[in-house]
């Protein structure tokens, strides 16, 4: 393999003389061959979906989870290497129960997402560690209402209304900026975000995906953060079949 | 001078003698012999107080109750408390004793459920009854050997894996056990026989109807609101029902009544109380 490294990619903490860190580059490379994670802000909470690669026929279907919890109002999903994600939900954990004991009150999304941002980016900071493999997409409600945050290897979080990871972020994003979140609805998101990452997976077409939803919202879950249920995620899945076979048909009638 | 810096700022010796080190090592610990004059203390009674948790399992699972008072020693001091606790989906603590102990549970029991329910769970286990109180017993016995006990009496209800109703009890001590009918405090010495005349031996549950349950329970906290001068008459009551629906899957209903008021009050009997009060003997 033909290396054009320029020497300043071995390390953390070094910059390159054009002010570059290629770790955390690198990182993002990481991510970039993942299964797509999408969030969308709605006007009532919001939704998080996640294309979940089959890597083997042998996995029991519907279980090992991708969307996790970090506190009961608070949802993650993340594309990229996924024991680093696993590590970044843990201390997401850490972070939401020292706070809950320490002032007796659930963690604010933007706190959170203070905190964890500062801890991703140390990871940039030591040649004895390497930045985190993932970009992070956290959804969550609190007294301020519904929040959407995205944290990147670098350490960078910011707020989005929709945000989109992983290997079919172009396509998702594209689609995401023609949604009205002022008066979208978790209801209506749950079939969209269905149908987004419906279409992200044409872009990962070789191999076999299961759709996972959860939702956050006052309505629907009384603030809580939890997978949709069974049948609405099976009217999801079927409503974004139904559209893809309206295009191939049209299509066929072009043709 | 002896410039040795471990000589520093000291008297000198020539004038004031040889130096006490004593003086130097002296620390702001508290020295062995005066241990004794004021050992840590622990919990050695309650404050904030709240009186009886009364129980029973019907044929389809169980009823709770508990009033609404923390009392400050014999002054009532809130009326506004809530001392039942819902644990994950189909289970309900009632704490007597201690309320600041009780708030303590209560963030130790949230806690749990964040762990048991909320992280990564994706289905094959659940957090029921009989592992929520074994939970707190251990908890409990725990703090009374470290001779520093959660002042409480607890009543776990729920249900077993397998379906049938679950009802154990847990105090301070870390003493455990279960029964059909169960209550804490006073309520133990009033509530229990009245509980026991509609279920004479542990397995007679099976035949209560809901409505019979919860009839009995209410006489019990009217009882106790007349006898028990810590009790109030505004309660909350839980049930925990387990219903076989039309397709014969088992459907938990999880029912927190809260602001019940004590009915059909009647203080006829207090006019022949004498001896203490206004009324002199």
């Amino acid at each position: 393999m033909t290396s054009i490294g320029t020497g300043y990619d071995l390390s953390n903490s070094v910059f390159s003389p054009d002010g570059r860190n290629f770790q955390v580059e690198y990182a993002m490379k990481a991510v970039e061959n993942g299964g797509t994670s999408i969030g969308i802000k709605c006007k009532d909470g919001v939704v998080l979906a996640v294309e979940k690669i089959i890597n083997s026929k042998l996995l029991v279907p519907g279980k090992n989870k991708r969307i996790q919890t970090i506190d009961k109002h608070i949802g993650v999903v993340y594309s990229g290497l996924l024991p680093d994600g696993r590590h970044f939900v843990s201390r997401g954990r850490d972070e939401a129960q020292t706070f809950k004991s320490f002032y007796k009150t659930p963690i604010s999304v933007p706190h959170l997402m203070d905190r964890l941002g500062i801890y991703v980016q140390n990871y940039t900071c030591y040649n004895s560690v390497r930045p985190f493999g993932v970009v992070s997409i956290v959804g969550g409600i609190d007294s301020n209402g519904p929040h959407l945050y995205m944290i990147e290897p670098s350490g960078t979080s910011w707020g989005y209304s929709g945000a989109a990871t992983g290997k079919g972020r172009q396509t998702a994003k594209s689609e995401l900026e023609k949604l009205d979140y002022e008066t979208l609805t978790v209801r209506e998101a749950v079939k969209v975000a269905a149908k987004i990452i419906h279409q992200a997976h044409e872009d990962n077409k070789d191999k076999d995906y299961e759709l996972e939803i959860s939702w956050i919202s006052l309505e629907e879950t009384k603030g809580l953060h939890q997978f949709i249920p069974d049948d609405l995620l099976a009217e999801a899945i079927k409503y974004a079949k139904e559209d893809e076979d309206d295009d191939e048909e049209d299509e066929e009638m072009e043709s | 001078m002896n410039h040795d810096p471990f000589h520093w700022g000291r008297p000198n010796q020539e004038t004031y003698g040889t130096y006490n080190y004593n003086i130097a090592q002296a620390s702001n610990q508290q020295h062995e012999s005066q241990l004794d004059d004021f050992p840590k203390m622990h919990t050695q009674q309650p404050i904030i107080t709240g009186t009886s948790v009364v129980s029973l399992k019907f044929k389809d699972g169980i009823i709770i109750a508990a009033d609404n008072l923390g009392s400050y020693g014999s002054l009532l001091r809130f009326n506004n408390l809530e001392r039942l606790i819902k644990v994950g989906d189909e289970t309900v603590v009632g704490i007597s004793g201690d309320i600041s102990d009780l708030q303590q549970l209560e963030r130790i029991l949230a806690q749990l459920e964040i762990e048991e329910e909320i992280y990564d769970s994706d289905g094959g286990h659940k957090l029921r009854a009989p592992h929520v109180h074994e939970y707190l017993s251990k908890i409990l016995y725990n703090r009374r050997s470290k001779m520093d006990p959660l002042w409480n009496a607890v009543i776990v209800g729920g249900f077993n894996e397998d379906g049938t109703p679950f009802l154990k009890y847990v105090d301070l001590l870390g003493v455990t056990y279960g029964s059909s009918t169960l209550a804490t405090g006073f309520g133990s010495h009033l509530a229990v026989p009245l509980l026991r005349q509609l279920i004479p031996n542990d397995i007679d549950y099976t035949k209560v109807e809901e409505e019979d349950a919860r009839k009995v329970l209410e006489n019990c906290m009217r009882v106790l609101f007349y006898r028990d001068a810590r009790a109030a008459d505004k309660y909350s009551l839980v049930t925990i029902k387990s219903q076989t629906s039309e397709s014969g899957s088992k459907q938990i209903t999880f029912n927190h009544e809260k602001e019940l008021k004590v009915e059909n009050q009647s203080w006829k009997f207090a006019k022949d109380i004498s001896g203490y009060g206004s009324k002199q003997l």
